[in-house]
C-alpha cells in the first residue's frame, strides 16, 4: 500500500534540487525533473491502482488521528486526477526540453507546481487544500512570468492579484465552515452539515466556490486567463491549461460531494440554480469572447472558459451521469487543451504564426501538425470518437436526467458555438493558401509530445466508459 | 454588541483592501491593498477563535483557553501572504525596470 504522502513529498523535496544544482551546472534541471516525474508517474499509477480496487487509500499525516490531524485520501474520484497531473507534467516536460526555459530555477518551480497540484488532489482537509492551492498558485504565477520581456510579467501580476483574491475568498469560506461546524476535515464536515447553521454553511460554500471559480476561470472571474495563456512560455501555457484549472474544478467537485454533500442543495434552494446560471453564463460568454478573438492562444483560453462552464453544469446537477461527465470532460479537456497549446507552440517556433489569419495554408507545409491541431479542435467541439464527445455526452445526459433544460440546451449548443470559432481556423489551415514560411525549427521532443496528446485524445474517447465504471461505486455513496 | 466589533473591522478591512486593489492605479498600492484584504480575513479567523474569559493557549495558564486552531491556521496563511507579496513585488520591480512606470493604466496600454 503506497503512502499518498509520497506523491506530494517526492516532487516537493525534488524541487529543491534543480535550483541548487544550477550553482554547479546550469543544465541539470531537466534530467532531475525527468527522474522525479517518471517516479511520480509510477507512484501515481500504483496509488491509483490501490484506490480503485476497493477501499480508498487513506493516510494520516504524521500519524495524528482525525479530526485533529490532516488526512490524505485517494479514492476513485482522486485517482484519475493524480495520474493526470503526473502524466501531463511528464508530457510537457518532453516539450520543454527543446522549447522551454531550461534553467534550474524553472524546473524547481515546475516540480513545486506538480507537488501543489497533487496535494490538492489527495488532501481531505479543507485548510490543507488552501495551502496546496496557494503553493500551486505561486508556482503558476512564477512560471507565467518566465517569458522574457514585460508582457509576461504584467500578465503574471494580474494572474497573481486575481488568483490571490480568489484563494483568499476560499480561505474566508474555510473560516465560515470552521465557525459553523468546528472542524476542518472533510469527513467530519459532511457529518456536521445537517446540524450546523444553514446560513453559515451556505455562505462558506459560496465563498469557497467563488474562490475556486476564480482558479477555474469561470465568467466573470476569468479575466486573468487570456493574458496569462498568451504571454507565458508555450510549455508553461500547456501545463497550466492542462492542470491548474482542472485541479481547481476537482477541488470544487470534492467540496460539493465529500465536504458539504448534496444536502446543501436542500438547505438553500438558490444554490443549485445559481451554480447552473454561472455555468450557463460561462458557456455563452466564453463562446462569444472566443469568436471575437483573433489571437489563437487567447481564443483557446476563452474556449477554456466555455468548457469549464460545461464541467460546472455536470457538477451542479449532481447526478451520477453529470458528475461522471464532469470528470471525463475535465480529463479530456486537459489532454486536448494541452495538446492544442503544445501544437501552437510548435507553430510559433516554426512559423511565428500567432493570429488565426497567420494559420493560412498550414496543412500544405505541415500536414501532421495541422492534422493534430484538427484532432484537438474537433475534440473540443465534441466530435466522436474524441474524448470531448464523451464528456459532453455524459454532462448533457446528466443535465437531462436532472431536468435542467436550459443548461442541457446550452451544453448541446456549445458544440455549435465551438464550431463557429474553430472552423475558421480549420478552414484557414486546410483550405486556403498561401503557405507560411518557416522561420525557425522545432525539435522532435516537441512534436512527440503533440503526438502523445493526439493519441491520448482518441484513446480516452474510446475508454471513457471505463472511467464511468471507476467512478460508479464512489458516486453511489455520495449521491 | 462590542464583541462583534472585531467582525465589523474584519469586513471593513476586506472591503478597503479590495477597493484599493481594484481602484488604485499604482501597482505597489495594489499589492498593499491585497495585504490589507488578507489581513481582514486573518482578523475574522482570530476573532472567531476568541473566547470570553479565555486565556492564552499555554499549558501554564488556567483553562478555559481561546481556540488555538485559528491561530495556527493564520500563521500558515500569513506565511502564504508573505510569499505572495514577495513574488508580486518581484514582478513589480521587473515591470518598473522594463517600462519605467508603476502606473497600471499606462502599462495596460503599452502591454496590450
Amino acid at each position: 500500500m503506497t503512502d499518498p504522502a509520497l506523491l506530494v513529498a517526492l516532487p516537493l523535496l525534488a524541487s529543491v534540487v534543480p535550483a541548487t544544482l544550477a550553482f554547479v551546472r546550469e543544465r541539470l534541471g531537466w534530467p532531475v525533473a525527468l527522474a522525479t516525474l517518471l517516479s511520480q508517474t509510477v507512484l501515481a499509477f500504483a496509488v491509483a491502482a490501490d484506490a480503485v480496487d476497493g477501499t480508498p487509500v487513506v493516510a494520516d499525516v504524521g500519524g495524528v488521528p482525525p479530526p485533529f490531524g490532516i488526512r490524505l485520501v485517494v479514492d476513485p474520484l482522486t485517482a484519475p486526477f493524480v495520474v493526470l497531473v503526473a502524466v501531463a507534467s511528464l508530457g510537457v516536460l518532453a516539450y520543454t526540453r527543446a522549447a522551454g526555459p531550461r534553467s534550474g530555477p524553472f524546473y524547481s518551480v515546475y516540480l513545486l507546481l506538480v507537488a501543489g497540484l497533487t496535494g490538492v488532489c489527495v488532501t481531505a482537509d479543507v485548510f490543507n487544500l488552501y495551502v496546496f492551492l496557494e503553493i500551486s498558485g505561486i508556482a503558476a504565477y512564477a512560471l507565467v512570468a518566465r517569458s522574457p520581456g514585460g508582457k509576461a510579467a504584467f500578465a503574471a501580476l494580474r494572474y497573481l492579484l486575481v488568483g490571490t483574491v480568489g484563494a483568499s475568498l476560499y480561505l474566508f469560506g474555510v473560516g465560515y465552515a470552521y465557525v459553523a461546524t468546528g472542524t476542518l476535515a472533510m469527513a467530519e464536515l459532511s457529518q456536521a452539515v445537517p446540524t450546523a447553521e444553514p446560513t453559515l454553511l451556505v455562505a462558506a460554500f459560496g465563498l469557497m466556490a467563488t474562490g475556486l471559480g476564480v482558479k477555474m476561470a469561470l465568467y466573470p472571474l476569468h479575466t486573468w486567463k487570456p493574458a496569462a495563456y498568451d504571454h507565458a512560455p508555450d510549455g508553461v501555457t500547456a501545463l497550466l491549461a492542462a492542470l491548474v484549472s482542472t485541479v481547481a474544478a476537482y477541488a470544487l467537485v470534492r467540496l460539493l460531494l465529500s465536504a458539504f454533500t448534496v444536502d446543501l442543495f436542500a438547505l438553500a434552494v438558490f444554490v443549485q440554480p445559481t451554480l447552473l446560471a454561472i455555468a450557463s453564463l460561462s458557456i455563452l460568454a466564453g463562446s462569444v469572447l472566443a469568436f471575437r478573438e483573433q489571437r489563437f492562444a487567447r481564443r483557446l483560453a476563452y474556449s477554456s472558459v466555455s468548457q469549464f462552464g460545461i464541467v460546472l453544469v455536470g457538477v451542479a446537477v449532481a447526478t451520477p451521469s453529470g458528475v461522471t461527465g464532469a470528470v471525463v470532460h475535465l480529463v479530456g479537456h486537459s489532454v486536448m487543451k494541452a495538446g492544442a497549446f503544445l501544437a501552437v507552440g510548435v507553430v510559433v517556433v516554426r512559423y511565428g504564426a500567432e493570429t488565426v489569419e497567420e494559420y493560412r495554408g498550414l496543412a500544405a507545409t505541415a500536414p501532421f501538425l495541422a492534422g493534430a491541431i484538427a484532432v484537438f479542435l474537433l475534440g473540443l467541439v465534441g466530435i466522436p470518437p474524441t474524448v470531448g464527445f464523451a464528456g459532453k455526452f455524459y454532462v448533457a445526459l446528466g443535465a437531462a436526467q436532472a431536468g435542467a433544460w436550459l443548461p442541457f440546451a446550452l451544453v448541446l449548443a456549445s458544440t455549435l458555438f465551438s464550431l463557429a470559432y474553430f472552423v475558421p481556423v480549420l478552414q484557414r489551415m486546410f483550405v486556403e493558401g498561401p503557405e507560411p514560411v518557416a522561420t525557425g525549427s522545432d525539435h522532435v521532443g516537441m512534436r512527440a509530445s503533440v503526438a502523445g496528446a493526439v493519441v491520448a485524445t482518441l484513446a480516452l474517447g474510446v475508454t471513457a466508459t471505463l472511467l464511468e465504471e471507476l467512478l460508479a461505486p464512489f458516486l453511489e455513496v455520495v449521491l | 454588541m462590542l464583541g462583534k466589533a472585531a467582525y465589523v473591522v474584519a469586513v471593513l478591512l476586506v472591503g478597503i483592501g479590495l477597493y484599493v486593489l481594484v481602484a488604485d492605479r499604482n501597482l505597489v498600492k495594489k499589492v498593499v491593498g491585497l495585504n490589507v484584504f488578507q489581513t481582514g480575513i486573518f482578523l475574522f479567523f482570530v476573532a472567531a477563535g476568541f473566547r470570553e474569559g479565555g486565556s492564552a493557549p499555554l499549558l501554564s495558564r488556567p483553562s478555559p483557553y481561546v481556540n488555538p486552531v485559528p491561530h495556527v491556521l493564520i500563521l500558515t496563511a500569513i506565511v502564504v501572504g508573505v510569499s505572495l507579496t514577495g513574488v508580486a513585488l518581484a514582478l513589480v520591480v521587473r515591470l518598473y525596470r522594463e517600462y519605467g512606470t508603476l502606473d497600471e493604466t499606462t502599462l495596460r496600454e503599452v502591454v496590450e
